[in-house]
């Protein structure tokens, strides 16, 4: 399973670099939809509101659904799922790879999201390094749920469409989880109670996600 | 003996729902603090519990029965997406009671309140499930992913149980139950609440079963439709 999984988070990850869609389309969508929060809240808001750990999140969020789509795409040309099918991968390692890679995609874009939150929405350095591992597990979270849902409406009418209406209100328990914890790491808070509530969702993912995802890919 | 039960469905859930808006009206009593408000009590509560408990768990059982080989079956599929409707038209009456109720006591329809919010997420996945069924042509795929939803969706139902007492929000706690398990309600208030959670239950049971059996026709229809349609092509053949 741990074998596959590293041969398909290895392919996709190829495909990413080498299409740099990632780098020139997802990041900047990502900084623009940062700097519209920042006029959404006006230039006396910005700098100094508490919605800043949520107006992050939201733009994860919104990141998160272009790349899960991606990530769904590039198995939707024809021929590829049965070609897949065919080979005998396991299911599950199929899962966790392409959890893994879009997860792997989410950080690095949270990299620059973060960046941007300390430069324009004027977070905290010390308190956003103290959120750091409650973003990277939330973040492997919403990668676990986004490929299981990215399975669910692959390949169907209107997938596009489809995929936030079924996914937002599942990432909604995670986004309050996550934007609490950033939250208490920048104004204090329960820090550790929050962190908990994404670790468990995260495990509930990886577990759902490795259950069902087979089910999801029989032909 | 079934088809007894069936037909016994209409009329218990007309009589258990007359005598919940006799008693709920005209023979319980005005609540102390809260008045005639406190009348919603007879509505709201049990629409909610079939909503969350009854109508999504059964969607979500049936279609965990379907994602099993043994028990996987067309009707499987049928319970859970007929649930599933179901259950969002409850959902969406809990919210509806829900707010009657919450503008004259808390002063405003809507609250960002923990379980409302997780309600009204229910509802958005309830609504998510029936989108999905329509985006997928093909039968088998689109039983099975819905089926998958459904569990997924379902991790939200103790969240939405649990939101009150996660978070300490406007929304009361346990309204029938203290914390030594003794009864809040008392006496006339007491029976007719309970009387409301059977005539609901009853309802909904009504309900299933009426949608059920009209989902089966509209599957019988299509397939007559696609037969006729097979017909006059060969005739036109033949000729």
């Amino acid at each position: 399973m741990i074998r596959v999984a590293l041969l398909v988070a290895g392919k996709d990850l190829r495909v990413e670099r080498r299409s740099r869609v990632l780098l020139w389309q997802v990041v900047p969508f990502g900084v623009m939809a940062l700097l519209l929060c920042g006029l959404a809240l006006g230039s006396a808001q910005a700098g100094h509101s508490s919605a800043a750990p949520g107006l992050f999140y939201l733009v994860v969020v919104l990141v998160a659904l272009l790349m899960i789509n991606r990530s769904h795409a590039i198995e939707a040309t024809p021929g590829t799922r049965a070609s897949v099918a065919t080979l005998g991968l396991d299911p599950a390692g199929v899962f966790l790879g392409k959890a893994a890679a879009l997860a792997i995609e989410l950080w690095l874009t949270a990299i620059v999201l973060l960046a941007g939150a300390v430069l324009v929405l004027h977070t905290a350095l010390h308190g956003t390094l103290v959120a750091v591992p409650s973003i990277i597990v939330t973040l492997g979270a919403i990668a676990s749920a986004g490929t299981l849902y990215g399975a669910l409406t692959s390949g169907g009418n209107a997938a596009a469409t489809l995929l936030p209406v079924l996914s937002l209100p599942t990432f909604a328990p995670l986004l309050i989880a996550g934007e609490r914890s950033f939250y208490s790491a920048l104004h204090g808070g329960a820090l550790l109670e929050w962190w908990v509530v994404s670790v468990v969702a995260l495990a509930v993912y990886l577990a759902l996600g490795i259950l069902l995802y087979g089910v999801l890919e029989e032909s | 003996m079934k088809e007894l039960s069936q037909r016994l469905l209409g009329p218990a859930t007309i009589v258990t729902m007359t005598l919940t808006i006799w008693l709920g009206i005209w023979v319980t009593p005005p609540d102390k603090i809260q008045g005639n408000l406190a009348r919603l009590l007879y509505v709201h509560p049990a629409i909610a519990t079939v909503a969350l408990y009854l109508s999504f768990g059964t969607a979500t059982i049936a279609s965990a029965l379907y994602l099993w080989r043994r028990t996987r079956s067309l009707v499987m599929d049928r319970v859970a997406h007929c649930a599933m409707e179901v259950s969002l038209v409850f959902i969406i009456l809990t919210l509806i009671t829900g707010s009657i109720w919450g503008r004259p006591a808390w002063g405003v329809w809507w609250a960002w309140d923990a379980r409302l919010t997780t309600t009204a997420i229910l509802g958005v996945l309830a609504l998510g499930y029936l989108a999905l069924r329509r985006a997928n042509d093909d039968f088998e795929l689109r039983a099975r992913r819905s089926a998958v939803f459904a569990i997924i969706a379902a991790i939200n139902v103790p969240i939405d149980h649990f939101s009150v007492d996660w978070w300490h929000t406007l929304h009361q706690g346990a309204t029938l139950f203290g914390p030594n398990r003794t009864f809040h309600v008392h006496g006339s208030m007491l029976w007719t609440l309970l009387l409301s959670f059977v005539a609901f239950s009853l309802a909904y049971a009504w309900l299933l079963r009426a949608r059920y059996r009209l989902e089966v026709k509209r599957e019988h229809s299509n397939t007559e439709t696609i037969e006729v349609a097979l017909e006059r092509r060969r005739a036109e053949g033949v000729h």
